[in-house]
């Protein structure tokens, strides 16, 4: 079941490799689209069969059994999320895609193959197979950015991407390898090394460990300082490749930290949670401050993604402070950090399609080159708007949700932190208003550069059916929280579990 | 205690190898040159002969075959990997050699390096590695020279030069254990090395060490490998830069093994070497604007790393799986990526252009292969890596591993650098007269291959592990 959710894109991107390659783009787009609503309709099925405890629709095959990695899937109340999000994103991006007019055959496929690479990395229960998805999803996403970018520079932003994201994977790699030889036997299974506990003394190699998975998982999440290829990569990406690398790719990184770093390495985990703390709130306030400081739309949304995964890192980080915080409130961090990634990652796709479109009719993302967009394309200012506010937290959107859990759980384990935290959620309230009274408010503008198209037209039906819904589940998630809650939260009191032993 | 033979049977790949050579040059000389494509059908019917006997002596105890020469996995393995390097390489250069003037000597000369290759890696005895050196030189010394242009005579000559040194340096060093220890067979050379005197034995070693690292195109004695690789053809470079690195990996293996690490502490100077050779394999490959050139860096740290597993040798059981492992994996990637080249016409980047346009098939193959040789996941390199920085961990060369990882990631800068123009917008021209086709068949063959051995690589694995 896990394995037909997971290879479907790589099935159809196969059939559709034997057609002959064309510009009329639907052929290729609808089954895309095709692909990711028969996937969502699986992760429906699996999202009702998903047993109470453990994991669920276990697949597990030995592969390399003398090197101690096998094939092994299966999904629990934090990663099922993750994989549903992650349709609806790629789905969503699929949707607006449906008149690409570059190169469609290849676009597509490599997109499909993105599809499983991401899906897979949520699923994989093998620290081999969550590096050969987490590698893979960074080679296509390279040729997306490299092929597909709108910018001059786009190919020295996709290297930049490359080389950074590859250096951390690699960084991973030495991490998983310290922790196989720690094992006996060795092994490479996630739940046998996280009941295993090998390195529950904690000392040096537990901390290099720790040391080599959170640079790598730092790198791609990103935390500051390594941070730096995010807003190149973003900027030069299409439209629908930001929304995947900001809305999925991202979470690739702080899902490890919940998935690998905490229950597998809980002794160095709790250690060094301080750390992971500080290194969160600097993100949080660094990320919400250069971004106040943009006058370009995708990088603005981009720093704000270093924002926001910020405070996931300090839920994360929280949940590692056993001493100083009840087991309630651990929790609560803990399940407000997935809950961040859901939400952040169905935001933040509909802010990128919506710059996108932005794009596609002005040919810039440069903020001070629109305004009065509100009486001449009210459709786009109103889901901007609204997009706009689901990401700076207001009630009754998934981010105040998940924002106001990682506080309440992190309180009282570090209130200064959390305290400097929560004014990164003020700076971003007051640039998102700016940004919006810029572009939306005001004297109608827009470029009228030679070779734009001179009606300036409201959203069209497609760009409508590709970020409407991810705003509409964002304030589903926003209202009635329970159905996601209920799922996520006894997952991870399972993980806070592990990290406290 | 080993069984001792004087079976010829227990030598039949390598039987196979010498007569594929000799008919080739017989049957060669009495067919016309537009018939000469029964010479390579007869070669690749001895390589398949040889194929099917190594499977058949693999179920073998390891055992001991005229007193000088071990059947044992590591022969077996790198008989199996090098006859399958021989039989990709004598396919998909068929074209450019097909009504060549020298055509069946090509193909004898291929046999003859690859037999010398073998037999290097099953050497147990000082006298046999020299001889089977020499066997993988001298023919594959022709080889280079094989062209017959003004660029193949200078690389002909470099290659030459450097391994008549190499050659001399290792006899010297041959000479030197041989009067420490009293003997040349690897099995008492142990006992004889703790008795004997340590400092000639240590400047013996280096020496020979220095004669098989010119083999394997390791630093400090890689001056060949660019300026060959470059003035050959891409089928000659193919084979100069696999099949000798393979029987010289493998017998350097063999012999340090057979050292006590107490006597000659040889796994930091083979580490150093692989450090070295990774860093400065892939600090020079990255300015280059040739292909070839650009390859044969990277045959030059991809010893590097080959050598980090020699390194940790003797401390992990980890090691053996790994460096045959790896081996394979490079052999089948590194075919990949020169068949790519004879495919196409192109000699620099900026002509590989707008290759996935054109031939969408071969930028696919030439894509894995390089990713291939980077070591992304789930290609075998990928595999040989995991399995040769978890032996590095191990083995307690931490740093090494750590090292190699930042390589890698060094490494990915220059095949990106080939790799990203292929995919640019380009007017698409017509497809160019000299292309090769079988070369284009041999690329998607071998980076299909290595993705299976990769794929696969539970099933390759506890067939490399020691038995």
């Amino acid at each position: 079941m896990l394995s037909v959710v997971v290879f479907l894109p790589v099935v159809v991107a196969l059939a559709l490799a034997a057609l002959p390659a064309t510009n009329s783009s639907r052929r290729f787009t609808v089954p895309w689209v095709l692909t990711g609503l028969v996937q969502l309709i699986l992760v429906v099925v699996l999202w009702l069969g998903l047993p109470t405890s453990g994991y669920g629709f276990v697949e597990h095959v030995a592969w390399i059994p003398s090197a101690g990695i096998s094939y092994h899937l299966g999904v629990d109340g934090i990663s099922l999320p993750l994989v549903a999000m992650t349709i609806v994103v790629f789905t969503a991006a699929a949707v607006y895609s449906l008149r690409e007019e570059r190169r469609p055959k290849s676009y597509v496929m490599l997109f499909l193959a993105l599809q499983a690479a991401s899906v897979g990395v949520f699923v994989a229960l093998d620290l081999i197979l969550f590096f050969l998805f987490f590698d893979l999803s960074i080679v296509f996403m390279y040729f997306v950015i490299a092929g597909w970018g709108l910018g001059g520079r786009a190919r020295s932003a996709a290297l930049t991407f490359f080389l950074y994201t590859f250096l951390g994977s690699l960084a991973l790699l030495l991490g998983f390898i310290l922790i196989y030889l720690a094992a006996t036997p060795h092994t490479f299974d996630i739940p046998a090394l996280a009941a295993q506990n090998p390195l529950a003394a904690g000392g040096p190699v537990a901390g290099a460990a720790l040391l080599a998975i959170g640079l790598g998982l730092a790198v791609k999440t990103p935390l500051v300082p390594f941070h730096t290829w995010l807003p190149p990569a973003h900027t030069e990406a299409p439209a629908a490749g930001s929304a995947v690398l900001a809305g999925v790719l991202l979470k690739m990184g702080t899902y490890g930290f919940v998935r690998i770093a905490m229950p597998v390495l809980p002794a160095s985990w709790r250690q060094f949670a301080g750390v992971v703390v500080v290194l969160g709130v600097i993100s949080v306030v660094y990320g919400a401050l250069v971004a106040l400081a943009q006058t370009d739309l995708k990088r603005m949304i981009a720093y704000t993604s270093v924002n926001h995964m910020g405070y996931v890192l300090l839920g994360v980080g929280a949940a590692g402070l056993v001493a100083q915080s009840d087991a309630q409130a651990r929790q609560l961090a803990t399940t407000g950090a997935v809950t961040q990634m859901v939400s952040h990652g169905l935001i933040t796709g509909a802010l990128f399609l919506l710059a996108g479109a932005l794009h596609e009719r002005g040919r810039t993302y440069d903020m001070g080159a629109y305004g009065g967009l509100a009486a001449r394309t009210p459709r786009f200012a109103g889901l901007f708007a609204v997009a706009a506010f689901a990401s700076l937290g207001l009630p009754g959107f998934s981010g105040f949700i998940a924002e106001f859990q990682i506080f309440t759980g992190a309180l009282g384990a570090t209130p200064v932190a959390t305290a400097i935290a929560v004014v990164g959620i003020l700076i971003t309230a007051g640039l998102f208003l700016v940004a919006l009274s810029r572009m939306l408010l005001g004297e109608l503008r827009y470029p009228d550069a030679p070779g734009t198209p001179r009606p300036f037209p409201d959203l069209r039906a497609r760009e409508l059916a590709a970020t409407v819904p991810l705003l509409l589940l964002a304030t589903v998630i926003g209202v009635v929280p329970r159905f996601l809650l209920d799922l996520v939260e006894p997952a991870s009191r399972v993980v806070n579990e592990l990290v406290a032993r | 205690m080993v069984m001792m033979n004087e079976d010829p049977t227990t030598v039949i790949p390598e039987l196979a190898l010498l007569v594929g050579a000799v008919l080739a040059v017989l049957v060669g000389a009495w067919t016309p040159r537009r018939r000469q494509g029964r010479v390579r059908v007869l070669a690749l019917l001895a390589v398949g002969v040889g194929l099917i006997a190594t499977v058949i002596a693999a179920s073998e105890p390891p055992s001991t075959t005229f007193d000088t020469y071990v059947l044992d996995t590591t022969t077996h393995a790198v008989r199996a990997i090098v006859l399958v390097s021989l039989a990709l390489i004598l396919w998909w250069s068929r074209d450019a050699v097909a009504a060549h003037p020298r055509e069946s000597e090509f193909t004898a000369l291929v046999l003859l390096g690859g037999l010398g290759a073998v037999l290097m890696a099953g050497a147990a005895d000082l006298l046999m590695l020299f001889a089977a050196f020499l066997l993988a030189s001298v023919p594959l010394y022709a080889l280079a020279g094989w062209a017959k242009t003004g660029a193949t005579t200078e690389a002909a000559l470099k290659y030459y030069l450097s391994g008549a040194f190499a050659g001399v340096t290792m006899l010297a060093g041959i000479t030197l254990l041989y009067g420490a220890a009293g003997t040349t067979g690897y099995e008492v050379l142990a006992e004889g090395l703790v008795t004997g005197a340590a400092g000639p034995a240590a400047v013996g070693l280096v020496a020979l060490l220095a004669g098989l690292a010119f083999k394997a195109g390791a630093v400090p004695a890689h001056f060949w490998v660019p300026d060959v690789t470059d003035g050959t053809p891409p089928p000659v470079a193919a084979v100069l830069t696999t099949i000798p690195k393979i029987g010289a990996l493998a017998a350097m293996w063999r012999l340090l093994l057979a050292v006590p690490e107490a006597i000659v502490p040889w796994p930091l100077l083979v580490a150093v070497i692989a450090a070295i050779s990774m860093t400065l394999g892939n600090l020079a490959a990255f300015a280059q604007a040739s292909v070839l050139r650009l390859l044969a860096y990277s045959t030059v740290s991809q010893v590097g790393y080959i050598l980090v597993i020699i390194a940790v040798g003797a401390r992990t059981p980890e090691a053996l799986p790994a460096l045959l492992f790896y081996l394979a994996a490079y052999a089948l990637t590194n075919i990949g990526a020169f068949a790519v080249v004879a495919a196409h016409p192109a000699r620099t980047i900026d002509e590989f252009r707008g290759l996935g346009r054109r031939r969408p098939l071969l930028a696919i193959a030439l894509v894995v292969s390089l990713l291939g040789l980077v070591g992304t996941p789930p290609t075998a390199v990928f595999v040989g890596k995991l399995t040769a920085f978890t032996a590095a961990f191990d083995g307690g060369m931490a740093w090494l591993a750590v090292l190699a990882a930042v390589n890698t990631v060094a490494s990915l800068f220059y095949y990106l650098r080939w790799i990203a123009p292929l995919f640019r917008d380009e007017q698409p021209e017509p497809p160019q007269e000299n292309e090769s086709r079988t070369a284009r068949h041999g690329a998607v063959a071998a980076s299909a291959l290595s993705l299976l051995l990769g794929v696969a690589a539970g099933l390759v694995l506890p067939l490399f592990a020691t038995m």
